[in-house]
């Protein structure tokens, strides 16, 4: 499966990577070793008593003390104590869990089978990826379109439900530069046939990732709509073409979907509902992209979504260089 | 203290109308006919086993079908949309088809009645149509395999199961008419130990089996009717469009997840509760020492009933509950855990200065000793609030109810099965193989399930057809240990099936127990005892120290 491997911290987690990351360890560690610790004081005297108490003749005398009220006592009180404490013990990490910094960041996460996508304030929308800087509390609230999702980051110790018609939210601060996996944690089923030839899984392929990032950078993705200037501008287009889902109406190949293909779309004169004609530039396209009802082909129903907002000038270029070469 | 001689105490009458000498339950009417129309509970029983070992069968096959599938990443053997189909099934027989009627429908009918020296349950008829209503459940539940399949999870959580293709009509209304099955059963049982109990057995001298028995019927007919309720709501929001769960229709997803596992989680104690009960009953007979601490062990029985009411909301913890509602519930989940260790304890302190045979039905209550308390110490990481978030929906959850489902109830009920064998059929098993099950199921089963915990803790999510790469070796361990399970199950299979054909016929009281059911015929008579029992000492009264007090600091 295609996401960023876990790192390993210890036998049983993943590495610490986010500020309360180590409270929770730390709930985990008193747990854990409560555990073991009673398991061996049930398991030892089990053992000892199967092998001492061995049958060894038939008429054995068996012991007739058949209860005890002070030892009763004893293993009813001092567990309820042990228990309470660890109560405690999982409640304080999760209260600071649950409260967000007043100064975090907000981003706007919406599930849908079998996708993330994240908005930014500014309106800087990334399908599939956040970018998050580092040091700096950022609150998730979440919503779903469709059914229960649940997003999940191992290494920061965060869950939380994406449950359509509210809002959700989840908070945490990254302490460590690096890439991580988003798994979808509530089951939300599978694709039916071959209409999601990316997602063949569906809940188990609904994965997305977690770059964290310095400040100056998370500045310039938020800027650029997080555009990599390092990859060809076509091929960035590209890129976008599939993660945004246009190929979903557009073809390249010529054939007629729900819009109008892009082989050899470049320069061509199209024909408009209204019956004038445009010839397709760079102006035509950039107009189509943001406002795709200001002027639609003729043939085709208007009903490509507003991408006025979502999409960054850097974003628009590269599609724009991609559609000029589909000829 | 009474001095302990199997068959002392009950009082030799004689009785007008019994069956002829020699006749037992299995010779008294012969053709499937006599058996589809009878009320004697324990052919009910015979019935309610074969039925439920055939479910048995069928879930723990898609269980392997799982784990082979889980061998690598991506498609090893099945598309994504079978995988779904595979685990929801699974898990719908396995707890509605399996776990839930296994031990009260099988077990319980046939020995509560016994147990208390009763002639059958309180209202046969009743009985008999428990068995049909579960029967029908079951068919409208496996008819969803030929109508479309299923795809939603056991759990059917809206609004996926409210917009979904699959069949879930069909399989919610399998379940809830299988529902009405439960709470018959468990109506039939209360009642008959309130009124039915032979001269001398006093509450306090019930088998702890009946405790857990009484207990279960408790929630059975306490919750059972809200699962009905929920069910038949999301029947009425798929026909009829009716917004009660489903945002789109203007309902709410979470207030599903509430009456699901408001339900639900009473159900994890109908389906461990009778397991406890009886491994009260093998530790008793099999170290022949008086049980320490009886009333502990009943009472518990009842805590974790009517505790088992107040806990429902651990299982959303990142649900979208408000986080007050989470705190109360994570603090009521610690409160299940004294019960639960009570017991435990208990057990333990049984086998202190007993006399332990090492035998079948004690192989694996040892094995359930292991395995429920790892099941148990584990429920302790869920109930906190921080450590669940992380936990939630992996493979460790997978893991843990695992080991309190399938360690602790599977394997006391396969070790009952074993414990009860020869008074159910008049046939001894081989003894060898018996043990060699139980050693290799239990290898098998820590192969299998120990794996998943450290899946789940590292990230690994449950319900995933794909997975990262880095999880393929544990997968494949899991894998692995899956396929010795199995294997334990074709011993177990062979042993009993052989042991019908060329067992060796077996005595009245193999074991030397003391409860009633040790005291009649091997197997039963229809009316169970040629002459109504008088019962004059409790069903643990194994000491034959002559200087027993009974306390330790009495």
């Amino acid at each position: 499966m295609t996401g960023p491997k876990i790192d390993i911290g210890s036998f049983w987690l993943p590495k610490q990577s986010s500020t309360i990351a180590p409270s929770i360890d730390f709930a985990w560690d008193v747990v854990l070793w409560t555990c073991i610790i009673f398991f061996f004081l049930l398991m030892v005297p089990t053992f000892y008593f199967v092998v001492k108490y061995k049958r060894k003749k038939e008429t054995e005398v068996t012991s007739a003390i058949d209860h005890s009220t002070k030892i009763e006592v004893v293993w009813t009180v001092l567990p309820l104590v042990i228990l309470i404490a660890l109560f405690f013990v999982g409640l304080a990490p999760w209260v600071n869990a649950s409260v967000a910094p007043a100064n975090a960041i907000e981003v706007q996460v919406t599930a849908q089978k079998w996708n993330w996508s994240f908005r930014y304030p500014n309106g800087t929308t990334s399908p599939g990826k956040l970018v998050v800087p580092k040091g700096k509390p950022v609150r998730l609230v979440m919503s779903a379109t469709d059914v229960l999702h649940s997003f999940w980051v191992p290494e920061f110790r965060v869950k939380q439900d994406a449950i359509p018609g509210v809002y959700t939210s989840l908070w945490f601060e990254a302490t460590q530069l690096g890439t991580y996996t988003v798994q979808c944690t509530e089951y939300c089923g599978g694709p039916e046939g071959d209409v999601a030839p990316d997602k063949p899984g569906g809940h188990s392929d609904m994965l997305a990732t977690v770059e964290v990032v310095d400040e100056q950078k998370y500045k310039d993705f938020l800027e650029s709509g997080g555009e990599d200037k390092s990859i060809p501008i076509a091929e960035r287009g590209k890129k976008l073409f599939q993660q945004w889902g246009c190929n979903a109406c557009h073809s390249l190949d010529g054939s007629k979907l729900a819009g109008p293909t892009f082989k050899g779309l470049f320069g061509r004169e199209e024909e408009l509902a209204d019956g004038s004609k445009v010839k397709v530039d760079e102006n035509y396209l950039k107009e189509s992209i943001l406002v795709p009802t200001a002027k639609v082909v003729k043939g085709y129903p208007p009903i490509m979504p507003v991408f006025q907002g979502q999409l960054k000038d850097p974003q628009i270029e590269a599609i724009i260089a991609f559609v000029k070469e589909q000829k | 203290m009474s001095v302990a001689v199997p068959g002392a105490g009950t009082e030799k009458h004689e009785h007008g109308h019994g069956s002829p000498p020699g006749s037992n339950y299995w010779n008294a009417e012969k053709g499937l006919w006599s058996w589809l129309t009878t009320v004697d509970h324990k052919r009910i029983g015979i019935m309610y086993l074969i039925s439920t070992l055939i479910a048995f069968s069928l879930g723990g096959f898609f269980a392997l079908l799982l784990r082979l599938e889980l061998l690598t990443p991506r498609k090893t053997i099945m598309s994504p949309a079978m995988y779904n189909q595979a685990f929801t099934l699974h898990g719908a027989i396995m707890v509605f088809l399996f776990i839930i009627p296994s031990i009260p429908g099988a077990l319980g009918n046939f020995f509560l009645p016994i147990m208390i020296g009763a002639k059958d349950v309180a209202f046969p008829k009743l009985n008999l149509l428990s068995l049909y209503l579960y029967w029908t459940g079951a068919l409208f539940t496996l008819g969803s395999l030929v109508a479309g399949g299923l795809e939603t999870g056991w759990t059917f959580y809206v609004p996926y199961s409210s917009t979904t293709s699959g069949a879930v009509i069909m399989v919610t209304f399998g379940v809830f008419v299988a529902g009405f099955s439960s709470i018959l059963t468990g109506l039939n049982f209360i009642v008959t130990i309130h009124k039915l109990r032979a001269p001398g057995v006093s509450w306090y001298r019930l088998p702890l089996f009946l405790w857990a028995t009484y207990s279960t019927s408790v929630v059975q007919i306490l919750a059972t009717p809200v699962l009905a309720i929920t069910l038949l709501l999301l029947i009425f929001e798929r026909a009829f469009h009716i917004g009660i769960f489903d945002p789109a229709l203007g309902g709410d997803a979470v207030l599903f997840q509430h009456f699901f596992w408001f339900y639900s989680h009473p159900a994890v104690y109908i389906m461990i509760l009778p397991g406890f009960g009886l491994i009260s009953e093998l530790i008793a007979v099999h170290a022949k020492r008086k049980i320490f601490g009886y009333k502990a062990i009943a009472f518990s029985s009842v805590a974790i009933a009517l505790i088992g009411f107040l806990v429902w909301g651990h299982h959303m913890f990142v649900a979208g509950q408000s986080e007050m509602a989470a705190t109360i519930f994570s603090f009521l989940t610690f409160l299940v855990a004294i019960p639960t260790g009570v017991k435990l304890f208990n057990w333990i302190s049984t086998l202190w200065r007993s006399s332990i045979t090492y035998s079948t039905p004690m192989v694996y209550a040892i094995a359930f000793l292991f395995l429920f308390a790892i099941g148990g110490l584990t429920g302790l990481f869920l109930g906190m609030l921080a450590v669940d978030v992380h936990l939630h929906d992996t493979y460790f959850v997978v893991a843990h109810f695992h080991y309190v489902m399938m360690g602790g109830t599977v394997f006391a009920f396969v070790g009952a099965l074993h414990h009860w064998w020869p008074k159910i059929t008049g046939r001894m098993f081989n003894e060898k193989l018996g043990r060699i099950s139980g050693i290799v199921m239990f290898i098998g089963f820590n192969m299998t399930f120990f794996t998943q915990f450290i899946l789940g803790s590292r990230g690994m999510p449950r319900r995933y057809y794909n997975y990262l790469d880095q999880f393929q070796p544990l997968h494949q361990f899991s894998t692995v240990g899956s396929w010795v399970i199995g294997l334990a199950f074709l011993i177990v299979l062979y042993n009993l099936a052989t042991s019908l054909k060329s067992g060796a016929k077996a005595p009245d009281n193999p074991w030397g127990g003391m409860s009633l059911e040790w005291q009649t015929e091997t197997p039963p008579p229809t009316e169970n005892f040629r002459v109504t029992p008088k019962v004059t000492h409790g069903p643990y009264d194994y000491s034959n120290d002559p200087n027993a007090t009974g306390a330790s600091d009495s």
